[in-house]
């Protein structure tokens, strides 16, 4: 039983990984700009299709398959900000969302365009499948990969936001936008490299998630709501928040449905209610 | 009032003119699919097969030219269905409605085909129920008692399997599969250690997969929607130790199309499914049909929607050729009944009570062939009808 519950907690956190990775680029940019942008998850999406087309066009490997999902991801987000995006920094909220909506709806419409509604299928090296025994507990190797993966992400964004300049200046601009600018920073260049960050991420998210939920033209709006509950239950503008925030909702959402198959896939929307009863910024939210 | 009637008299004979005028050279069929949403795919390729039909068999029959008009529901959307349906018999004029790819959309569509007297061809929607809402309805795909009871029986005497574990999603076409599943099962003989539902959508199989492993079943009997979880189901199974031999993987056709197939790998061998149609079968009316299939749609290979859509429009003409192209709803469905004929997927015909389709139920294997995965049919049960019809509710 001791065993079962630990396997249950190993493929949660996993599960919360891919979440995590998934949104924590939108956790920055809307704690940064409060630019609330519900096309994260097409770029999650497009990152998808990269990997796929990398690796069946063009014969690379995973793991150069997923560094290219996380460029084109980026790439195609600067030329967004350049192009559309910025234009909506000063509009309202509902300026924001049915804009950024429309766009998962375009993307949608795009993907269908060139690769058609088939689910997309890519061939994962064979040291990612099935499992291995650690400490006589039988574990999906291809978990343990994602699991490293995120930790390695989470290492280099807080070693890059406490140790680097730009983290400085991220950092800087979340807390106080205004004195940022009046002290000489350049606000839109530092949310410009952000959001290609975050959506960089998103991509490569969408190229791991592959493996374990699919991919098809409708990736964009499936994860938007896991992705927005992990960046509320986390709060807004914090790695940490999304971190944890994604490994609860991850593990909640596998342990509930193991234990209570009946009722497990609502545990997590009564998770999310609950939190924001008691801290309606989130768990790490600061304002 | 006398100008008034004048003009009502009038007008109907003008409706009655021209409705009879298109009726003299055309015959217009109204295709109901969601062709956007979550179950696009499904549309898509079942348009393909009834685009295939027309390309191979022409536009004309019994001297009539066929026109198709598609309306998109957007999803399962029972209500839309309806509504378009009303909008095909009543403005557009149609004289068949056809497509149907989901059972609430069927349901929904099927007061407007009875009340209108308009042949309704089911190309899809597989829960038991639906032909017996409309007496205009006719079903060219499969219902899932009618591939999954058999099966159960099969997995009994046959497989040898004394206990199983059911892993169903949880909506209709689940509820039944589970249900019809262990109907055949338990009625032969077999035990059912437990049986969890999953959502819908569902993005990780790992901790039902988990509560299946926990039980350590003789097999387990899987059913989820086609697109995107036949391989993750597949793959969860497989990376926690649960395949065969050690554990039998039953599952309808689905769980082992060609794409999860080539996703989860040589993992998949050994999963044994039930369906009605069989990519891989070897006859000639098929391979044509495959490779006809394959050549009109980039490489793509038809799969049950496909198959669906191409013996549906089979049907219509054929009907239309019986009552020598008379749109007459009853006339047409008289022809429909007890019709039967050979089909890429083999011997077909309408049940002439029920409307409803009898066939072939296949049960393949997936096996390593020439390097490729296949589903090798290991056995066949020739004739099998719906078992649920006539029975007491």
């Amino acid at each position: 039983m001791l065993a079962n519950i630990a396997i249950v907690l190993f493929d949660g956190f996993a599960f919360g990984m891919l979440l995590f990775v998934l949104s924590v680029g939108l956790s920055v940019t809307l704690g940064l700009m409060n630019f609330i942008n519900l096309a994260h998850g097409a770029f999650g999406m497009l990152g998808g299709y990269v990997t796929v087309l990398t690796m069946r066009q063009l014969g690379f490997p995973f793991l150069l398959a997923l560094p290219a999902a996380f460029l084109g991801a980026a790439l195609m987000s600067i030329a967004l900000e350049r192009t559309l995006f910025r234009r909506l920094y000063r509009a309202g909220e509902l300026n924001q969302v049915l804009f950024t909506i429309g766009v998962v709806f375009v993307a949608t419409a795009a993907a269908t365009w060139f690769f058609g509604t088939v689910q997309q299928v890519i061939i994962v090296p064979t040291w990612l499948r099935g499992s291995v025994d650690v400490l006589g507990l039988p574990l999906t190797a291809y978990r343990i990969f994602l699991i490293v993966v995120a930790l390695i992400i989470t290492a280099l964004l807080v070693f890059g936001i406490e140790r680097t300049r730009l983290g400085a200046q991220i950092r800087a601009a979340v807390d106080n936008q205004r004195v940022a600018q009046g002290l000489g920073l350049d606000v839109e260049r530092v949310f410009g490299v952000t959001f290609a960050l975050g959506s960089g991420l998103a991509g490569l998210g969408g190229g791991l998630a592959i493996e374990i939920v699919g991919l098809d033209p409708s990736f964009g709006f499936h994860y938007l709501v896991y992705v927005l509950i992990v960046v509320s239950v986390g709060g807004l503008g914090s790695i940490s928040g999304s971190f944890f925030g994604a490994a609860l909702i991850g593990i909640v959402d596998v342990a509930g449905k193991y234990f209570v198959p009946e009722i497990g896939s609502f545990l997590i929307y009564l998770l999310l209610v609950a939190i924001l009863f008691v801290r309606p910024l989130g768990l790490f939210g600061k304002r | 009032m006398f100008a008034r009637f004048a003009a009502l008299v009038t007008l109907g004979f003008g409706l009655a003119w021209s409705a009879q005028a298109g009726a003299q050279d055309t015959v217009k069929i109204g295709v109901i699919l969601p062709y956007s949403g979550p179950f696009a795919d499904a549309a898509n390729q079942l348009q393909a097969g009834i685009d295939l039909y027309m390309a191979k068999h022409g536009d004309t029959v019994a001297g009539k030219k066929i026109e198709i008009i598609r309306k998109d529901t957007g999803g399962p959307a029972p209500d839309v269905a309806q509504r378009l349906a009303q909008e095909l018999v009543v403005r557009d004029g149609v004289d068949i409605l056809a497509g149907f790819a989901l059972t609430p959309e069927a349901l929904g569509a099927a007061p407007v085909s009875a009340e209108a007297k308009k042949l309704m061809v089911v190309m899809n929607a597989a829960t038991s129920i639906v032909t017996e809402q409309s007496p205009y309805i006719v079903r060219t795909s499969v219902t899932i008692p009618q591939v999954n009871t058999a099966f159960g029986q099969w997995a009994y005497e046959v497989a040898g399997v004394r206990q199983a574990y059911t892993l169903v999603a949880d909506y209709g076409p689940g509820h039944d599969a589970e249900k019809s599943f262990s109907k055949g099962f338990t009625d032969a003989g077999g035990t059912i250690l437990g049986s969890d539902r999953t959502p819908v959508a569902n993005p990780d199989f790992s901790a039902f997969v988990q509560r299946v492993k926990d039980a350590s079943p003789e097999a387990v009997y899987i059913f989820v929607p086609g697109g995107a979880q036949p391989a993750a189901i597949g793959k969860a199974l497989v990376d926690r130790g649960l395949a065969p031999p050690a554990t039998k993987i039953f599952a309808q056709g689905e769980l082992t199309h060609p794409e999860a197939l080539e996703s989860m790998g040589a993992t998949a061998k050994g999963i044994i499914t039930t369906f009605h149609y069989t990519l891989e079968r070897d006859d000639p009316l098929n391979n044509e049909y495959v490779e006809a299939y394959r050549a009109a749609n980039n490489g793509r290979s038809p799969d049950l929607f496909s198959i669906g859509g191409y013996d549906g429009m089979h049907l219509i003409y054929e009907v239309l050729k019986k009552t020598d192209g008379s749109t007459d709803g009853d006339a047409l469905v008289e022809a429909a009944k007890g019709m039967a004929w050979q089909s890429p997927r083999g011997p077909m015909s309408i049940d002439p009570e029920t409307r409803d389709v009898v066939q072939t139920v296949y049960i393949r294997e997936v096996q390593e062939v020439d390097g490729k995965l296949q589903n090798v049919i290991i056995h066949s049960i020739p004739e099998v009808k719906d078992p649920l019809h006539g029975q007491p509710k």
